[in-house]
């Protein structure tokens, strides 16, 4: 099986702000790119962070060969039962995910 | 006209190349600005109006800043103060500012911009439709915020770089105000200007050397040019495009006061191997808002850590949680007549989904499990009374009721910690305001040694 973190360069999430997270994924070379845009769906990403695909925002950006993901945090950071405050773990969810 | 703008790095006490910010100076730069503060380390710094930096590390930075300034001849200014830019850490780091004048031998004038909201105005602009949310916004509640901040743009910067002042200790901020007011004020393009400010922000972030921090930014008619000043930083099309990713959920806008910016045009190319030209940019003029934080006591926690090293209970470590959780709730329900929806009580099982929680989607065997018991009550003589009771029970909990006590790892005495209020962001909304300066205040101080 491989995951997108065997093709890609980088996974990272960071907080955009304390209401959402924001998901870069670096592919670096230009065919990972091309593999990721027809085989990472919007709906997998969402199902994976358990929102609705029409709150997940997500830009392909070709000059960078970088996908991006932005959602609303499932918890507010801070909040009583955020567990991650920079939101930096969220990342290890899309790079374990499985491609095609 | 060309405007050079010197920023050491992305946050006051995070450290900079000493070597790199000489060598900014030796080259004239028109104004000196670093941000000194940010949301990204949670509520705390807001709702209790306090740095989370050291004072020790900010005063020795701000010493190296307040000298750079003294040599450039150009002011110096500071976004955000003290993490939150509440009147508070303005004034905190206005205490240290005259403490190193004293000791630097520096006459000077000082401004500071006040960004704090009384919580009546921002109640009567709420009344007169004035506030708007933003997606997602909590729903907005006024009474038991402890502070709002507005975050000032451009334009009050302007106000308080127009007194004459060598250093401006500005209260909350936008990332990039502090380094677009400038050339802004001096007729540099305004997408160029904006963008470079955005990308400049975080220092030598936008490099291949990120700790290096020092920066420097030349905006002017067409668009900027950004070059790192550490030995051997380099700046590329790659690392400068790939910061407008940073922290930001849309990597192609960013909303100021007044207006947002767009980089979808933006074009950007190599002048050599260190420096970055960029244009294209725009900026769009809109409503003029102001974007409001603030935050609130959402109660306040006790904690108590325990380890299950025991391989049974390392891999049956929910179902312990589980059973726990109910017995202590009948427990404290009993002995101090609390309702669970009184508290709250919640073990999180490090090893097992300690990051992630419900979206954890792998299993594994782990060797040992951490069980983090946190206890949010209304007081924290509560949550410390609730802490004292649950404590015997996380030390011996049994997994059924037919075998001998077990006892698991505390690492420390007592095994209880109690962390104080804890605070919650209560605002993601924007403020309306007829005059930029309306909802702001400047104070200007002369110092001399």
């Amino acid at each position: 099986m491989t995951t997108l973190g065997d093709l890609v360069l980088k996974v990272r999430s960071k907080n955009a702000g304390p209401f959402w997270v924001t998901i870069d994924v670096f592919c670096d070379d230009p065919a990972v790119y091309d593999r990721l845009t027809r085989n990472l769906s919007t709906d997998r990403v969402a199902a994976l962070y358990r929102t609705a695909p029409d709150t997940l925002k997500r830009f392909d950006i070709p000059d960078l060969r970088v996908i991006k993901f932005s959602l609303p945090r499932p918890v507010i950071q801070g909040s009583a039962s955020d567990r991650d405050m920079h939101g930096a773990q969220y990342a290890a969810l899309l790079e374990e995910l499985a491609i095609d | 006209m060309t405007t050079r703008v010197l920023v050491p790095s992305g946050v006051l006490g995070l450290g900079f190349d000493q070597a790199a910010l000489e060598r900014g100076v030796a080259l004239s730069p028109d104004i000196i600005c670093i941000d000194g503060g940010s949301t990204d380390s949670g509520p705390f710094s807001l709702g209790a109006g306090q740095s989370k930096y050291s004072r020790a590390a900010t005063k020795s930075e701000w010493r190296s800043l307040m000298q750079a300034r003294a040599q450039a001849g150009v002011p110096l200014v500071i976004g955000t103060a003290g993490t939150c830019g509440t009147d508070s850490t303005v004034d905190w780091m206005y205490d240290i500012t005259v403490e190193l004048a004293q000791e630097l031998g520096q006459s000077l004038r000082i401004a500071r911009l006040y960004s704090q909201q009384p919580t009546a105005r921002v109640a009567e602009a709420l009344k007169a439709g004035r506030i708007a949310p933003l997606p997602p916004a909590p729903e907005i509640r006024l009474d038991d915020l402890t502070n709002i901040v507005a975050l000032a743009g451009a334009e009050q910067i302007q106000a308080a770089l127009a007194t004459g002042a060598d250093i401006v200790i500005a209260g909350r901020t936008t990332d990039t105000a502090t380094i677009a007011a400038l050339p802004l004020s001096r007729g540099d393009a305004a997408g160029g200007v904006w963008h470079g400010a955005k990308i400049a922000e975080c220092g030598a972030l936008c490099s291949t050397n990120p700790t290096s921090g020092v920066i420097m930014v030349d905006f002017d008619q067409t668009g900027f040019t950004v070059e790192p000043l550490a030995d051997g930083a380099r700046c590329t099309p790659h690392s400068v495009s790939a910061h407008m990713l940073y922290e930001n959920s849309d990597p192609f806008r960013l909303y100021e006061p007044g207006g947002y910016l767009d980089v979808t045009g933006a074009r950007y190319a190599a002048l050599d191997d260190r420096r970055v030209r960029v244009e294209g940019s725009s900026w769009v003029p809109g409503p003029y808002t102001v974007k409001l934080e603030g935050a609130r006591i959402a109660g306040y926690q006790t904690t108590i850590l325990a380890i299950l090293r025991n391989t049974h209970y390392a891999q049956n470590a929910q179902a312990w949680v589980d059973r726990l959780t109910g017995f202590l709730q009948a427990e404290i329900t009993t002995r101090m007549s609390l309702d669970p929806a009184d508290y709250g009580l919640e073990f999180r099982l490090i090893g097992v989904n300690g990051a992630l929680g419900p979206l954890e989607n792998r299993t594994g065997t782990p060797v040992e499990v951490g069980v983090l018991g946190i206890v949010t009550a209304r007081t924290q003589a509560e949550a410390a009374e609730i802490g004292k009771l649950i404590n015997p029970f996380v030390l011996h909990y049994p997994l059924t009721d037919d075998e001998e006590l077990p006892t698991f790892a505390f690492p420390y005495s007592p095994a209880t910690t109690d962390r104080g209020p804890l605070y919650e962001f209560a605002l993601n909304h924007v403020m309306a305001l007829d005059d930029p300066m309306s909802a702001f205040r400047l104070t200007v101080t002369e110092v001399t040694p």
